[in-house]
């Protein structure tokens, strides 16, 4: 269905090519997952496929691509409308009209298709994709999720052969994430559609994958092949490697039919005491635990260990722990949180209590009473629109609060000058080029300087360790996703400030970037920073966090140490605790540190 | 039409709940908007044009939905209030034509050179100069809240399919750039956040010169975003037209707008009146054919198109209605409707000018109720699969 001949693609005259040399044929009818770091060339695969590359982006292209037959040298992007579909990273810039109805019509119009048979399509389509509810809605007011079928089911409609993706679901919190795989797997077998999908979240996708491409080398072969030797893989497959399965468990399913041996080796083993990194107080929050509490001497490794909360997991009766946190967590937390034997003296440094945040008549937060201490870090979760950016944002003075009251280092953030607020707390948003206006690398490092008032030269002492081998006169913008956000990061830490916030730091970040992250992080929280992160990247949080804060409606529902919390919702637990479950491992890095 | 038989109409067929397939034409809200403002320019009796206010606003609380752009008729109210207010301060302070004999009070005059004799700022204020401001600014004011009006309740995207469709593609580009305004202005609200971030202020003029670059940047992203996706699903694809149509249709084009050039000009310029009239009638049934041969390039269809029904029938000739009315109005009581100010009068209410505007409320009665009103409440929530939320297990 699609072919690549040889094809190289170089962007500028003389520079190293981003993609060459690559041959390929994809079936028709496979779902086919391309894989690989950060900066191989999978978004301008995917743009090649729909001509887009070279035809709109520029650059010379070599060799020959063809789709069902026709070579994109000889067909623009319009041409090739009617046997590709393509969806961008960003479903926002794809939409065309403003209401979903029209959206789903707009390519078929374009293709000049008959009323008749472009109504049926839609209806069609608003029934496979579940957007039935939503036909007639400004796509203005809807979730991220929804923005995403959307745009799927626009490019639908023509009945394209071809369905190609760019990363869907990394915006996406893993419940919404699993309704647009759910979505595309109904589109192989139902349909007939071949798909091509980039994506760096593999512990999402993996499993659904018929063939998976590896770039840089362009190699294409089954999942578990590729996957025994890919740089890039999901946890499953790390621990299925580092336990020597073969052949590799793609899915948690199998994995967890292999796993009884594993277990057995690590049986009796105490997932807490090899924990990287020792949780300042761990007795906070854990309120699921309903043995007495010896708040000093209460590691994770006791709360962890109590085993009747965790055993029924999964088979009706689950998580005790997980209902009593939700229903009357919060007053004990609070009860907790003053024990007079706190382990870390420190006063808290984010405060907050009885927050409410109104905007306009919708309540984005509601009673939140949250205590972060020096050296904690945090994971807020929940679905898109929970409120954890809102909380975020209250947290460095963006939004004041309507109700309540949220100290952050003793002073209220909202009437806080923002240049003395930097030295408290530093927030990374979500995208982080919004912090960067600079030119070049250095110049952004020297107004960071000023900005913070740090000794010259802190802002770029921080980037060279963050980011060793960065030039000076680098532009921004042409940093990859993982380098700008370990610039964004050293610009807010040239204040040092104690509290560090970061809004979904890993959306477009491969492993390596993000075990980078995660390096970085746990040393900044070594030191005693404070961090909390806004994410939905359950392995992320379940590497770092000592606590997750889950909110939803604007509401905490659940509030407990991270091997607590995870392991009792399924939605939000990491692959290596489904798969090990009833045992509290969280990551491979603890199972490799067990054997 | 009359109001007794509309009443009747409304009361024996009322207004269906809207859905796509009943929608009103776009087209049909702005007849009637239009008809209401050209009655408005008809007249300066404030009540009138206060009548006429409360039938627009009347209308857009009945029948406006919960989308975007039907929330930008408090912005047309606001911006006429503006307008009344930015009337009356110019009136004050550079005086006015209108002779007067009620001086209010006198302001400090300002001493002006020779040359700007005909300029006079601060001076006396009569009542009358004041009267004539707020009634001119009033009319003005009602005017604006009038397009407002078919702002809020006409999608100006539904407009579009109406147009030809050799016309169709310019008209997409219209809307996709008008979409860049309040895209532009959620980039200005993010990076005022990311300067706080930086502890940076975030008022005055550098702050606002270092976030204008980001902020065009992100604009000009996006809109090559935009532009690569409608490309991909194939904007501007063409059907293949024998050469010697695509020759015709340049040749009709290009040879209809110079005669409609000639054709004007042979109608102003004093010589040419005996071959103006038949060339520029000449030119316009020449592009307008080269426009519907250019149409076959095309090969667009419409999904869904809305239909010219009764309804909308109704809608447009209440607006249209009132505009006659109260143009015949200006025939049968002008001295009603242009209340004197030179000497200062009270304005009062004609009979049946405010009845003929009351006409204008009947899209209220025939125009389909939008889903969102039906509700009790709008659903703002996202219905995200319950999945997500950790379950209390039973």
């Amino acid at each position: 269905m699609i072919r690549f001949e040889n094809v190289s693609v170089r962007y500028e005259e003389g520079a190293e090519p981003t993609l060459r040399d690559v041959n390929l044929t994809v079936p028709e009818g496979e779902l086919v997952l391309l894989v690989g770091p950060s900066g191989v060339g999978k978004s301008t695969l995917l743009g090649a496929v729909s001509g887009l590359v070279p035809h709109f982006t520029g650059g010379t292209l070599t060799g020959r691509v063809t789709v069902d037959g026709r070579d994109t040298r000889t067909h623009p992007p319009r041409e090739l409308a009617d046997v590709v579909g393509t969806v961008g990273q960003d479903p926002s810039a794809h939409f065309v009209t403003d209401t979903v109805e029209d959206e789903l019509a707009y390519g078929m119009e374009s293709l000049g298709l008959a009323p008749a048979v472009m109504r049926r399509r839609v209806e069609e389509t608003l029934d496979l994709l579940g957007l039935a509810e939503l036909r007639d809605r400004p796509i203005a007011t809807l979730s991220g999720g929804q923005r995403q079928r959307v745009a799927i089911g626009s490019v639908l409609t023509p009945h394209p052969k071809v369905l190609v993706l760019d990363e869907p679901t990394s915006a996406l919190d893993p419940s919404a994430a699993e309704d647009v795989l759910a979505v595309l797997q109904r589109l192989v077998h139902d349909l007939g559609t071949t798909v091509l999908l980039a994506e760096h979240r593999l512990e999402r996708v993996v499993q659904y994958a018929d063939q998976v491409i590896l770039l840089p080398d362009g190699v294409m072969g089954p999942p578990a092949e590729i996957m025994a030797v890919s740089p890039v893989h999901p946890p499953v497959v790390a621990l299925g490697r580092l336990a020597g399965w073969d052949p590799l468990p793609l899915t948690v399913r199998d994995a967890r039919r292999r796993a009884d041996e594993l277990k057995g080796r690590l049986e009796g083993r105490d997932p807490a005491g090899l924990l990287p990194h020792p949780a300042p107080s761990r007795n906070r929050g854990s309120a699921s635990d309903p043995g007495p509490q010896t708040p000093d001497g209460l590691d994770l490794g006791t709360s962890i260990s109590a085993p009747p909360a965790f055993e029924a997991r999964g088979s009706g009766g689950s998580a005790p722990g997980f209902g009593k946190a939700r229903g009357g967590g919060i007053s004990l937390f609070r009860r907790r949180r003053t024990h007079p034997t706190d382990p870390a003296p420190a006063s808290p440094l984010v405060l907050a209590e009885g927050l409410g945040v109104r905007r306009g008549r919708v309540e984005a937060l509601r009673r939140i009473d949250l205590q972060v201490v020096p050296g904690e870090t945090v994971a807020l979760m929940g679905r898109n629109g929970a409120g954890k950016s809102t909380f975020l944002s209250t947290l460095v003075g963006m939004i004041p609060p309507t109700s309540g009251t949220v100290r952050v280092a003793g002073r209220t953030p909202h009437t806080t000058t923002p240049r003395e607020l930097i030295r408290q707390v530093g927030l990374v948003p979500q995208e982080p080029r919004d912090l960067l206006y600079a030119d070049t690398v250095a110049a952004e490092c020297a107004a960071a300087d000023a900005d913070a008032g740090a000794a010259p030269g802190t802002c770029r002492a921080l980037v060279s360790e963050l980011l060793p081998g960065v030039a000076d006169d680098t532009h921004p913008r042409d940093l990859s996703e993982g380098q700008r956000l370990a610039l964004a990061l050293a610009v807010v830490l040239t204040g040092r400030p104690p509290l560090l916030l970061l809004d979904e730091p890993t959306r477009g970040l491969d492993y390596a970037a993000k075990a980078r992250l995660v390096t970085h992080l746990r040393a900044l929280a070594a030191e005693g920073h404070a961090i909390v992160l806004a994410t939905h990247d359950v392995e992320l949080a379940a590497e770092l966090a000592h606590r997750v804060v889950i909110i939803a409606d604007g509401e905490v529902v659940a509030d407990g140490p991270t091997a607590e919390v995870v392991v009792s919702s399924p939605a939000f637990s990491p692959q290596v605790a489904k798969i090990l479950a009833p045992q509290h491992w969280l990551t491979v890095e603890q199972v490799e540190a067990a054997l | 039409m009359s109001p007794a038989r509309n009443r009747r109409n409304s009361s024996r067929f009322s207004a269906p709940v809207a859905n796509r397939s009943n929608a009103l034409h776009a087209g049909a809200w702005w007849l009637w908007a239009l008809g209401l403002a050209v009655a408005a320019s008809r007249t300066t009796n404030p009540l009138l044009l206060g009548l006429l206010v409360g039938v627009a606003g009347y209308v857009v609380a009945a029948r406006r939905t919960d989308a975007p752009w039907a929330r930008s008729y408090g912005a047309f109210v606001k911006l006429g209030l503006f307008v009344v207010f930015l009337r009356v301060v110019f009136s004050l302070l550079l005086g006015s034509p209108i002779p007067g004999t009620h001086v209010l009070f006198t302001l400090p005059e300002a001493p002006l050179p020779e040359w700007a004799q005909g300029v006079r700022i601060g001076g006396r204020v009569t009542a009358e100069q004041l009267v004539f401001a707020l009634y001119d600014g009033a009319k003005l004011a009602t005017l604006l809240i009038c397009v407002g009006a078919a702002n809020a309740l006409a999608n100006p995207a539904r407009l579009l399919k109406s147009l030809p469709g050799a016309l169709y593609e310019a008209g997409v580009a219209v809307v996709v750039a008008m979409t860049f305004a309040p895209n532009m202005v959620a980039d200005v609200v993010r990076l005022r956040t990311a300067r706080r971030l930086r502890g940076r202020p975030t008022g005055g003029v550098r702050a606002v010169l270092q976030i204008g670059l980001p902020v065009l940047e992100g604009a000009l992203e996006r809109s090559i975003a935009v532009a690569a996706s409608m490309d991909a699903r194939g904007y501007g694809r063409t059907a293949q037209v024998p050469a010697s149509v695509r020759r015709t249709t340049n040749a009709l084009t290009l040879g209809g707008l110079l005669g409609v050039c000639a054709g004007s000009y042979g109608l102003l310029a004093a010589e040419g009146a005996g071959y103006g009239l038949p060339l520029l009638a000449a030119g316009l049934l020449a592009a307008m054919a080269g426009l519907r041969l250019g149409g076959l390039r095309t090969v667009r269809t419409r999904y869904r198109p809305d239909h010219w029904g009764v309804r909308a029938w109704l809608v447009a000739g209440s607006g249209i209605a009132v505009a006659v009315l109260m143009i015949w109005a200006n025939a049968y009581a002008p001295e009603a409707l242009h209340p004197g100010i030179v000497p200062l009068e009270a304005p009062e209410l004609p009979l049946w000018p405010a009845v003929s505007i009351l006409v204008g409320l009947v899209p209220a009665f025939v125009a389909p109720v939008p889903q969102e009103s039906v509700r009790q409440e709008p659903v703002r929530q996202e219905p995200v699969p319950q999945e997500s939320v950790p379950k209390e297990s039973s």
